[in-house]
């Protein structure tokens, strides 16, 4: 409840500052918000699961974040940031179908 | 996150487990399927308490009721303290979860716009941008190719183009000077005009024919002979009315137009023994004149070849 509601308020936030990305996070941004749905996910799935923790909750959204930034970071300091960061979508994008199918699962019983 | 949830619960439950393995010996096989909260609150706990808590659990009863201060021996107080403390960690939790999910929303507006507004170059990788530029260099190479290739074939089919202009140009003017020759069409120009008169009717179809010759042998271009055109067919033939020109029937006095050069023409006509003089001695007389302009108007007209074809050049 309050995960979806602060959810909207964020996007609206968001659209109505219209704040313009700093150059540095440009990279980086757009995988952390892959990572931190992917949290999301895991979150849902866990708290249908009936297992949810808001502390594994917190700590896996924050290291899921900080991780993917620094891979990216990594990957760009190596020269393979673009072959990274697809790898770390490719393998975000796995585990939010993964966890989406599980949703599925509890929320329509097939 | 799941997977996260599960790793994390993996990484906590194993001293958990070694834990109570350790102090409970063998009583509660299961309890890592137990709720992750009691990972939490059993790791915060000294490990005295957690023997109380895990029987607890195994005998079924709710965690947070259960578990609670291990030093606090008095156990109607542990309940409520444990309340207050887990309904304390739920507000915060639940405020974390919610600013980080708005942060979450936030950044996701963001980044829609920012990838939506500003054009994606912008915020491509430098790699990426290297590989783009050289994209275009390629591409803009291979169009400039083409442009060389469209430009060099308009250049011949403008060359070809001219000199077929030029073609069709010349073959007008052949097409007009033969037509011209053949009388076909009008002509003007220099020239004399002849009039022959023979009253007695003594002059031959062959005597005219003369005066045709004469004029082609001085280079009359353009022949008119009464009202008809003479070209290379004409024919000049005898019949018991007079004289047939091309089958029209002409009398005299004969009217003689032709283009050329004026001063041959007419010396041409007048030379001893030639047109005039055969016109005098037949009781008539031939009046030459020198014309800057001559117009003929008769026009013949060519058949068609019915055999021949033009023959490869």
């Amino acid at each position: 409840m309050i995960a979806g509601l602060a959810l909207a308020v964020g996007v609206i936030v968001g659209l109505v500052l219209r704040p313009t990305v700093p150059h540095w996070l440009e990279p980086y941004l757009p995988i952390a918000v892959v990572a931190a749905l992917d949290a999301v996910f895991g979150g849902i799935r866990a708290r249908l699961d009936g297992i949810f923790d808001s502390k594994v909750f917190v700590v896996s959204f924050v290291s899921n974040v900080v991780v993917a930034a620094l891979i990216v970071f990594l990957g760009d300091k190596l020269g393979v940031g673009g072959q990274l960061s697809t790898a770390v979508v490719v393998v975000l994008g796995i585990r939010i179908f993964g966890n989406a199918a599980a949703i599925r699962r509890h929320v329509f019983r097939a | 996150m799941t997977n996260d949830h599960e790793a994390d619960a993996e990484e906590t439950q194993p001293p958990d487990d070694e834990r109570s393995r350790e102090e409970l010996a063998d009583e509660e096989p299961s309890n890592e399927e137990l709720n992750p909260e009691r990972d939490e609150r059993s790791r915060e706990e000294p490990p005295a308490a957690t023997r109380r808590d895990e029987v607890a659990f195994g005998s079924g009863i709710a965690p947070e009721l259960a578990s609670g201060a291990g030093a606090d021996p008095s156990p109607a107080n542990r309940p409520v303290r444990d309340r207050i403390r887990l309904r304390r960690d739920k507000k915060s939790a639940g405020i974390l979860i919610g600013v980080l999910t708005a942060i979450l929303g936030f950044a996701i507006a963001v980044q829609v716009r920012s990838n939506s507004s500003s054009d994606s170059l912008s915020n491509a990788r430098e790699d990426d941008l290297i590989r783009i530029l050289d994209d275009q260099n390629a591409r803009a190479d291979r169009l400039n190719q083409q442009i060389a290739d469209l430009q060099a074939t308009l250049d011949e089919l403008q060359r070809s183009g001219n000199s077929d202009a030029v073609a069709q140009q010349q073959a007008e003017r052949e097409l007009q000077s033969l037509e011209v020759l053949l009388g076909t069409v009008p002509a003007t120009g220099p020239g004399i005009t002849a009039d022959i008169t023979d009253p007695q009717h003594k002059l031959k179809a062959e005597d005219l024919l003369d005066v045709v010759e004469e004029l082609r042998g001085a280079g009359a271009e353009s022949i008119q002979f009464g009202s008809v055109r003479v070209t290379t067919a004409t024919s000049f033939t005898d019949d018991s009315g007079g004289v047939q020109v091309d089958g029209q029937q002409v009398s005299p006095p004969y009217r003689v137009l032709a283009i050329g050069d004026p001063k041959t023409l007419d010396t041409a006509l007048n030379i001893p023994g030639g047109v005039a003089a055969t016109a005098r001695n037949a009781g008539g007389d031939a009046q030459i004149v020198e014309q800057q302009q001559v117009d003929i108007t008769a026009r013949s007209s060519v058949p068609s070849p019915k055999y021949a074809a033009p023959g490869g050049r």
